[in-house]
Formats: C-alpha cells, structure tokens, sequence
C-alpha cells in the first residue's frame, strides 16, 4: 500500500513529538552505538580479527553460544509444556503461576545469580540432590546454563501462550472426526501451527542468553578459557584498560543481536504478531 | 468411566504435563525466589535488620532511587512523544523508528555501558572536554544515570505504541472539532484512553531501572557509599561473603520484583476485563 505523501491530520503536535522523539533516541542511543563502530573501525580488520580469535575470546564466545544455545532448547521444551499446561488445562494456583512466569524479567540479574547459586551449590537444596549423581552444577559450564535457561523462560511461554490460545477448537474436532488421533491431531495440526511461535520464542531466550551477565557470573565462577562468558570478558578486559579488546567483542556481540533482532522481527511477521506481552 | 473427549489428552498425559510444569518451575522459579528470603533470615531478624544498618547500603538505596526517580520520568516523556507521532500519524521511516526503540533490549547490558564510556570516559570522544572542565560522567552518578535511561528507554514507548494505534485518531479529532485545544485534547482524551498502559510500561521501567546491573556495573566504579547501585551494593556484600547482609538487601529487590509482578497481574486484569473505556473526563473508575 502507498502511503499519500501527506497526510493532512487535524491533530496538533507531530512535529514537535517526532522530532522531540527522533533527538532524544539519537542522543542516548544512537550516537553512543556509533561510537563503539566508530572506535572498531580505528581497529582495522586485523586487529579486529586478531582480537577475537585470540583463544581466551574463542572460549568464551564458544561458551556463550553453546551455553545460550542450549539453555533456549531447554526453554523451548519446557517452556512449551509449561504454556500448554497454562492455557489448556484449569487447576489450582494457575493464575499465581502465570504471574510468576515473568519473575525472570522482573527479579534483578544479580539477585538472580546470588539466589542460584545458592540453590545449586553442593549444600543447596537442589546441589545437594545432585551431589550424589556426580553432577557439579556451580563453578561449571553447566551453571551457566542454568542461569540462561532461567532468564530466557519467559520469552518461550510469554510468545507460545497467545499461539496456543489462537487455534481454534473446530480446527482440533476436525482432525479427531476425520479420524486422527491425539497424537496425530498433535503433530500435524497443533505444532505445525505454533512453529512460527516457538521459534521466535527461542530466538528471543538465545538472543537474551548470549548477552546475559548479571545472573551468570555468580554461578560460573567466571575461569579463563573455562566458565567465562563473552560479556563478562569484554568487563574483565575493559577493568585492565584493554579499550581495543573490549570493543572487538563488544562489536561482535551487537552485530549478532541486531542479526537476532531482524531474524525475529522476521520470524514475527511470520507468525503474525509483532507485540510481545510482558518484555 | 466417562468418555473423554477427542480433542483433550488422556488423564495420565495430563497428570505428567501438570507434573513436568510444576517441577520445571519449582527448580527454576520459585526456590530461587524463596531461597533470597530464607537466606535472608538465617540468622534471625535482628541480623536481616542489621543489614540494612550500613552507611554504604542506605547511600546505595538512595541512588537506585536517584536514578530511577530521573530514568522513569524521562523516558516516560519519550514513550508518550514517540508513540503520539507513530500512533497518530503517517510518515516514512515509521516501522525503522519502532526498531530502533526496540533496539536497547536487543543489546546486551555489558555492551550498554560500554558504549558510554566510549563517549564520555577518559580516553573516549567527550573525555578530554570533560576533563578540562572538571566534570565527570563515568565512574560517577551522570554516567549511572545515563547506562539506566539507555537501558529502559523502549519500556513505556512499546507498550504505548500499539495500545494507541489500536486506539486511532476519532476520540481527538472529536475532541479538537468540539473546540478543545492540543494540551486539553491531550490530557482529558488521550491520557484517560491510555493511563493503565501507561502505567504497565512504567511499572516495567521502573523494575528494569531500579534492578539494572550489568550496564550500571560497567559505568560505576564501583566506589562504595558513592557510586553503588542496589543490585551492586548485593554484589560487593556477596562477594565480601556478607551472605546474611547481601541476601537481606537482595530480598528488598525481590519484594519489588514482587510488587511488579502483582501490579502487572492486576493491569492486565484490568486491561481486559475493560477493554477501551470510552473517556468521560473524571470518570471515577
């Protein structure tokens, strides 16, 4: 659709919001965001390069995307089932659950992180559990990952709910009275329906995951090489005053979540839905 | 034995779904939430209190409250200009300004204050100006400031935005037919239509601004009584293996955080249960 060149409103005060809302956007956001481009590009391509294939970044980049990777699958399974249950089926304390879906978002990272790793050190309540099974959770690359499945939860089942609630029941009585079973009824009409949603929902826990910080570094221990996530390098490197350092990765991470961000913006118009509840 | 019908599971599917949610979110959601609170008190109410009977601790309160009290009101500002002019009007380069908006949550926090001392510290753009007027932005409250208005700008622009393109232009223009002026219009029509989304994208803000780490963490500093944050006075006491003191100022956080969510529950409630009031100037509801 072609938009007319201009459109005559009665209302008062565009020029002054837009213009109002396009300076303050500038100055907060946009100019800082070039400086860090400004201050990679007096890197060159080499001494980019050479920054972040280093083997300290190398491991922690590795780190962050396995980590993220793994904890946005974790979301995407759990998350799903935890939405199903939510919108399907009625029991007791639904409502409080659905409420506490968004404590990620709303509980500070650090209190997060502190809180975690407590729970899951050798004598926390569920380290303890684990102890026995060998299973080391804080100070390991797995507590990373527990942090970031943490984090990302509510965007899996804040973006699978309004999904889930959009398919039409005659949709799920047609395939039963044409004679599918449930599990058929499942995977062929359900999930196929809701692919566009689940994606997107794991794309936005992953894109959250690899930035992550304040949750995480309490619980990974934070070793070189070993448990040390990107954003936390880019800190570390930053308090030794290595500027070149930290903007190498810095610029790396941004140009991934801009990548994260068109991919999802993407994968919305897909899927049909642009606003997100809740983030 | 009743029949069930075909388009719900069978009883034992849904007893190992119900069992699975529950698990999940009992290791991941609520023993965290429990544990800030049981660690908090473990050693008696006095200690919990004790926590709190800290210069450094109270200073930090005060500028959480500083910097949210600045960030909130500001970017409230900005989500109203901004979404008046996206809502209201046609322009091009519309759908580039709503992600652009978006574009702080996408970043990471770490990234977010790294920015800013690119600009204003010592060796960035602005540093030697600044220097030379003796005036500090990083490693000092403006530079807090700034990381927290930054990181909490989209909040009240992306809720706002679609709840007033969804709302159109009729109730103003009727507004400015019968006579009303822009700022009347303004305040009697549009803020009426959208004060329980303002108020959810505030409320937003206000956790993000009040709960910010990583970016506050980057610009800080770190000097204590000076330029400690909340969320960084938990930190420094953590890591100072004051457990009792940390997980005391740690649950003042994670009642906000319960606050927010009991807030949000309730407007959402509200939201739908009234969907679009019609706005009668003083309407008492």
């Amino acid at each position: 659709m072609r938009l007319p060149r201009r459109q005559h409103s009665v209302l008062p005060g565009f020029g002054l919001t837009l213009g109002f809302a396009v300076v303050y956007l500038s100055l907060v956001a946009l100019i800082p965001m070039c400086a860090l481009f400004l201050r990679a590009r007096g890197l060159g391509w080499m001494g980019f390069w050479s920054t972040v294939t280093e083997p300290r970044v190398l491991a922690a980049c590795r780190l962050s995307f396995g980590a993220a990777f793994i904890g946005a699958t974790l979301n995407a399974v759990f998350g799903f089932i935890v939405a199903w249950t939510l919108v399907r089926y009625r029991f007791f304390g639904r409502r409080f659950i659905d409420a506490l879906i968004d404590l990620p978002f709303a509980l500070p990272t650090a209190v997060s992180g502190i809180a975690l790793t407590t729970i899951y050190a050798p004598n926390g309540w569920i380290g303890r559990a684990l102890e026995p099974l060998g299973i080391k959770a804080v100070f390991t690359p797995r507590g990373v990952v527990i942090a970031l499945t943490f984090i990302g939860l509510p965007f899996v089942v804040r973006t699978l709910q309004p999904a889930l609630e959009d398919l039409e029941a005659d949709v799920e009585e047609a395939a039963a009275s044409l004679g599918a079973s449930r599990p058929q009824t499942f995977r062929r009409v359900i999930f196929p329906a809701i692919v566009p949603a689940l994606l997107t929902g794991f794309a936005l826990a992953f894109a959250r995951a690899l930035g992550e910080y304040g949750s995480v570094v309490f619980i990974s221990g934070n070793l070189p090489g070993k448990t040390e996530i990107a954003p936390l390098l880019i800190v570390t490197q930053l308090e030794q005053y290595d500027y070149a350092g930290a903007t190498a990765i810095a610029v790396l991470l941004l140009v991934i979540s801009f990548a994260m961000l068109l991919l999802i913006n993407l994968l919305q118009r897909w899927s049909g839905r642009r606003h997100l509840r809740g983030m | 034995m009743s029949l069930r019908p075909a388009t719900a599971e069978p009883r034992w599917v849904r007893t190992l779904l119900l069992t699975i949610t529950m698990l999940f979110l009992a290791a991941f959601l609520v023993t965290p939430l429990v544990a800030v609170f049981t660690e908090a008190l473990r050693k008696g109410v006095a200690a919990y209190f004790a926590g709190f009977d800290d210069p450094a601790v109270r200073s930090a309160i005060k500028l959480t409250l500083l910097t949210a009290g600045i960030a909130v009101p500001v970017n409230v500002v900005f989500g109203l200009a901004a979404a008046w002019s996206v809502a209201k009007f046609e322009f091009p380069g519309k759908s580039l300004l709503t992600t652009l908006i978006d574009l702080p949550l996408a970043v990471s926090p770490v990234v977010s204050g790294l920015i800013y001392v690119l600009v204003f510290g010592l060796n960035g753009w602005l540093g030697p100006w600044l220097k030379a007027h003796d005036l500090q932005v990083i490693f000092a409250v403006p530079g807090i400031v700034l990381a927290t208005v930054f990181v909490t700008l989209p909040f009240v622009a992306r809720e706002l935005i679609p709840l007033m393109q969804e709302q159109g232009t009729e109730d103003e223009e009727s507004a400015l037919t019968l006579g009303a002026s822009g700022w009347q219009t303004f305040w009697r029509v549009t803020l009426p239509n959208i004060r329980w989304g303002l108020l959810y994208g505030v409320i937003l803000c206000n956790a993000r601004a009040m709960g910010e780490f990583g970016a506050v963490s980057v610009v800080s500093g770190h000097i204590r009584g000076k330029t400690n944050t909340v969320p960084l006075q938990v930190e420094i006491l953590y890591n100072e293996y004051n457990f009792v003191a940390a997980f005391a100022v740690a649950s003042l956080l994670a009642m906000l955080a319960l606050v927010t969510l009991a807030a949000k529950s309730f407007i959402e409630w509200r939201m739908t249960s009234a969907p679009a009031s019609p706005a009668v100037p003083g309407d008492p509801t």
